[in-house]
């Protein structure tokens, strides 16, 4: 435990001096963005075993509603984020409803098709552009007073976001709620016999997850300010599976490990190689599932508790 | 002319054609991807990647080695399925004590390699295949021109399911195969090789898809994303008619093809959704899906 806050400490401190030390604002916030994303997603993953593979659904209809809002009517920023985050908790209910009625690989199937039910949707519907999406979103300010127009300000506010989402998704896993997920995990019969109603532990955690995937697609809508269709597809539901799997799916920084990973990859590589970045990604993919399943963080502390004499 | 909803008549039987060769499509992947997931437990999210492996190893023969349609038809599901063979024994075959999402999640992988190496080599942009010279033209039925080379897709599609059918169900091997995917310890105890059924079934399931890509060659475009939404609509496909019943798999991708078909018709914005949708119906009605036992 002693260990684990020193480990925060110093990632707090890294994070607040970033911008300081040569790194580009707007890279170090779609950074975040993107680990935020993970992080909800690894709510799932990690906690419930339930693979989600539409996540991207989330992330993008409500980074589609902020913009949209921002842009077309004027909205305030806070209020179109939450705006955005009520959309997509709303599609999270509705979808996670249908999913949760079936476990393991169909859950995955039924989950990924009903992302592409919301991919077409957003491919036809007027307001996200179509094919085009939407550009130019402006960042606006924080109640009228502290404009975000800044990438310094605005990369701030997005890592404060971002604490409090972390320090959320924890507060979630021990939570009495937490340990019933956990529970579940383990043994869902179980579960089940000793009188819990599963499904709904189930919904409640993939809402939680489907919001939370929503505030990082608002967001990263804002710090880019464009969207586009690839923040709806199936390309970008896989993107986030992988951060979390080469991570360490299950571990609280295992997400943001992963999402720095593949984003500073995807960042350098597609100047470098052009279109073979999927063949990269794909192999990571293919690799972490062959040889290190436990993922980069899961397999550190794996490490650490041995050589405590822990299992 | 006879109208319905305000729609002409041969319009309507012209998208119902497209639909039932679509459907075609959907039975011969959903086929291969019902008997994979039937012995081997894993959810193949390469069959599309494997779809356009299929159709490239056409347009590839014919364009640089001279091979013609219907070698192409015999040449590029044995190519393929022995590329499927070859991922079965270095990866999958060591995942299948494990939780069945890893298998997923190595085929998505997969997938995104074959996808992207496609893409290095040949573009994104889709690439022509032309019909071959004994099946081009149409039949006029009098109300509409049925071109042939639908039908005959249509038909060997069908045909095929129906052989695969026959193979799994009236045959020796087909018994050992359904044995073993009851209880594989009990049939390796009796002295049949498991691992050796296992790994060509995968490679069979890879060279059905592989057979649909060089069907679908002519009359879509060929190109490295072809597989890659078509998977999806064929998971949807398969959660609808319930997994491992190969009846189901056939008969939902064919009527499935048939609504989209109708769809194009009278709603086209809805024609992508509606596959889903109806998937989304369907679990909330009868979770197991269609056919599915459980």
């Amino acid at each position: 435990m002693r260990a684990q806050m020193t480990v925060y400490g110093v990632l707090a401190m890294l994070a607040l001096a970033a911008p300081f030390l040569g790194l580009y604002p707007v890279f170090l916030m779609k950074l975040l963005c993107f680990a935020m994303f993970a992080c909800a997603f690894n709510l799932l993953l990690g906690y419930t075993k339930m693979l989600s593979f539409g996540h991207a659904a989330y992330f993008g209809s409500s980074a589609y509603v902020t913009g949209w809002l921002v842009t077309a009517h004027g909205w305030g920023t806070i209020e179109a984020i939450l705006a955005g985050v009520a959309v997509s908790m709303l599609l999270g209910f509705v979808i996670g409803a249908i999913a949760v009625r079936r476990q393991g690989i169909y859950f995955a199937m039924i989950t990924l098709a009903l992302s592409q039910l919301v991919f077409f949707i957003c491919l036809q519907a007027r307001f996200t552009g179509g094919e085009n999406g939407l550009q130019g979103i402006p960042r606006g300010s924080l109640f009228g007073i502290i404009s975000l127009g800044r990438d310094l300000s605005m990369y701030y506010f997005v890592l404060l976001v971002f604490v409090l989402v972390f320090m959320l998704i924890r507060r979630i896993v021990y939570s009495p709620f937490g340990q019933v997920l956990k529970a579940i995990r383990a043994n869902e019969p179980r579960a089940i016999s000793l009188g819990y109603h599963v499904d709904r532990y189930k919904l409640l955690a993939f809402v939680l997850s489907a919001s939370l995937a929503g505030l990082a697609g608002s967001l990263k809508a804002l710090v880019l300010g464009f969207v586009t269709l690839s923040d709806v597809s199936q390309g970008t539901s896989g993107e986030v599976i992988l951060m979390t799997l080469l991570g360490g799916s299950g571990t609280f920084l295992g997400p943001v490990v992963g999402a720095n990973i593949v984003v500073t990859l995807q960042e350098y590589l597609s100047d470098l190689v052009g279109a073979w970045v999927s063949v990269i990604i794909g192999a990571i993919f293919v690799v972490c599932v062959m040889t290190f399943r436990r993922g980069f963080v899961g397999e550190i502390q794996g490490r650490f508790a041995r050589a405590a004499g822990t299992p | 002319m006879t109208t319905i909803f305000g729609v002409p008549l041969p319009a309507i039987l012209g998208q119902l054609m497209l639909g039932l060769v679509n459907g075609s499509f959907y039975a011969l992947l959903s086929l291969g991807l019902a008997v994979i997931f039937g012995l081997l437990g894993v959810v193949n999210f390469a069959h599309g990647a494997f779809y356009m492996l299929g159709a490239f190893a056409a347009y590839v023969g014919l364009e640089y080695l001279g091979v013609n349609y219907w070698c192409a038809l015999l040449l590029a599901p044995l190519a393929v399925g022995l590329l499927g063979i070859a991922v079965e024994r270095l990866f999958l075959r060591h995942l299948y004590q494990l939780d069945p999402l890893y298998g997923l999640l190595l085929t998505f992988g997969i997938a995104l390699i074959a996808e992207g190496i496609m893409r290095g080599l040949f573009g994104a942009s889709g690439r022509s295949y032309p019909v071959p010279v004994l099946l081009q033209g149409g039949f006029n039925l009098g109300f509409m021109v049925l071109p042939i080379y639908r039908a005959w897709v249509v038909l060997a599609s069908l045909s095929v399911c129906a052989l695969t059918w026959f193979l799994i169900e009236r045959t020796r091997l087909g018994a050992m195969l359904r044995a073993a995917t009851e209880n594989a310890r009990l049939v390796q105890a009796f002295g049949i090789n498991v691992p050796l059924l296992v790994m060509s079934t995968y490679g069979a399931g890879v060279a059905l898809a592989a057979l649909a890509g060089v069907l679908a060659a002519p009359v879509i475009q060929v190109s490295p994303l072809m597989g890659s939404s078509l998977v999806i609509v064929v998971f949807a496909v398969v959660v609808i008619g319930g997994m491992g019943s190969i009846v189901g798999a056939v008969v939902s991708g064919l009527v499935l093809g048939l609504v989209e078909g109708l769809t194009k018709v009278v709603y086209p914005e809805a024609s992508n959704i509606v596959v889903f949708l109806i998937m989304a119906v369907v679990l909330v009605w009868r979770p197991t899906g269609l056919f599915g036992k459980e």
